[in-house]
């Protein structure tokens, strides 16, 4: 932790755990957190219960009751589009605002940038990415091809080690963030006991539900100045529900995609009847036929390319 | 005549001042990054003024956001090489600047013998002057 030590007040004297709630600007970023993502209980609560226990860590500290830093690694699991990503990134503003990082940059990697290709090579591009992490959140993204059961002489193993060590030593530096899908992270835990233990926080993302798909959308559009016509939000929400009985459905990833169609509709048709003046709001808004036009609907297939 | 009392090495920035510590280093290191120069540790074992070239301790580190990460470096260098100088650069790479904007000393040997000046006798009564280290009359590695 950056700051100094704070002095340490009398046993008999009582701290004020709304003021230091309030100086933290701890209320802000969460209030932020439950404006823009929508759901994610599980992913909010534990946030919350990560924030009381920084906040009254500090207080404790007033009193010089020394604990040990908390561990903060975490692991994110969830199917595609869940938020994983999005969460860290606002992860490292949260503990920077909590004083538990310094700089609260999110390195995001994949296996790519921590396994080298020869022999000798792993150890230097894994410790010089979390050197780049450090004072910040290091996001590992599909963590479980990191670990290759198949081949004995993987790489991938050193750079867990070298992970391992630097996320028991480093502890005051970084924060270690691991994702992927839910089964994968179960069979990489099962491999690699080491690391489950070293990782305090395990979050499961739920998946949207339609309704909050549909806030989601809606929030996505506001965004990029855009909005649905009544009737245009009653054809998103069933564009939603045939596409999520769907093959291939990432969530959140597939909404963004659906919309930038829709926009990309919206355009077209604009240009269409061109001659006729526009106002500001035919340039905003997504109407009905700009949804229905999706192959889901006309033919129960995903909208792509033939190719 | 002692003009410098226990044969300090006085090369970079900060060397007339007592050994910075760690925590002067971190901030040191803070000010460049927040420059966006890309720090670097060299050390080496021929203190000679011309010698501009330092071994380099791994490769320059581009994209650091945090200091530790470096002080690590500091360390790991300070453990192979505990009787070395030991200097941390920030290489500029700027159009027009492309040089070291920050140079200075995080370790130095136990023991510095310091410089003796050689004189040359040549044509007439001409004396030519030169600076000699006195450690480097060892081999490498055995000077400090």
């Amino acid at each position: 932790m950056s700051e100094a030590q704070p002095k340490t007040v009398p046993a008999t004297e009582q701290v004020d755990l709304e003021a230091e709630f309030k100086t933290s600007n701890i209320q802000e970023v969460l209030d932020k957190l439950d404006r823009e993502l929508i759901g994610l209980v599980p992913v909010k609560t534990r946030i919350r219960e990560i924030a009381a226990l920084l906040l009254v860590d500090r207080l404790r500290k007033q009193f010089a009751l020394t604990s040990e830093t908390p561990t903060l690694h975490m692991c994110f699991t969830g199917n595609p589009g869940t938020g994983k990503t999005t969460v860290a990134m606002r992860m490292g503003e949260i503990l920077k605002r909590l004083g538990y990082v310094r700089e609260g940059h999110l390195v995001t990697v994949t296996r790519d940038d921590l396994v080298g290709q020869y022999i000798g090579h792993t150890a230097p591009k894994t410790k010089e990415v979390i050197k780049k992490a450090m004072g910040g959140v290091l996001f590992i993204d599909e963590a479980y091809y990191l670990y290759k059961p198949e081949n004995e002489r993987d790489y991938g193993q050193e750079s867990i080690e070298i992970l391992l060590q630097v996320m028991e030593n480093n502890r005051d530096d970084l924060v270690v963030i691991l994702a992927g899908y839910k089964d994968k992270m179960d069979r990489f835990f099962q491999s690699n006991p080491g690391m489950r233990s070293r990782i305090a926080h395990h979050i499961d993302f739920p998946d949207y539900k339609p309704e909050e798909l549909l806030a989601i959308a809606k929030l996505m559009l506001a965004g990029q100045n855009y909005r649905f016509s009544a009737e245009g939000e009653k054809a998103f929400a069933e564009y939603l529900t045939l596409r999520m009985k769907m093959e291939h459905f990432a969530n959140a990833r597939s909404v963004r995609n659906a919309l930038d169609r829709a926009r990309l509709r919206q355009a077209n048709r604009l240009f269409g009847r061109r001659g006729r003046p526009l106002n500001k709001d035919d340039l905003m808004t997504l109407e009905a036929e700009d949804v229905l036009a999706s192959r889901v609907f006309r033919e129960g297939r995903l909208d792509q390319d033939p190719a | 005549m002692m003009t410098n009392p226990g044969n300090r090495l006085t090369q970079g920035q900060f060397s007339f001042l007592p050994d910075l510590t760690d925590a002067q280093i971190i901030t040191q290191i803070k000010y460049a990054l927040n420059k966006g120069w890309a720090v670097s540790v060299e050390y080496t074992d021929d203190p000679h003024p011309r010698n501009t070239y330092w071994e380099m301790f791994g490769n320059p580190m581009f994209d650091l956001k945090d200091p530790a990460g470096i002080l690590m470096e500091i360390n790991n260098c300070r453990k192979t090489f505990p009787n070395h100088y030991i200097r941390v650069t920030a290489f500029d790479s700027t159009r027009g600047w492309e040089t070291p904007r920050m140079s200075y000393l995080v370790n130095r040997p136990m023991k510095e013998p310091g410089f003796g000046l050689v004189r040359q006798e040549s044509e007439g009564r001409m004396i030519r002057y030169t600076v000699h280290s006195y450690a480097t009359d060892k081999a490498e590695m055995e000077r400090y």
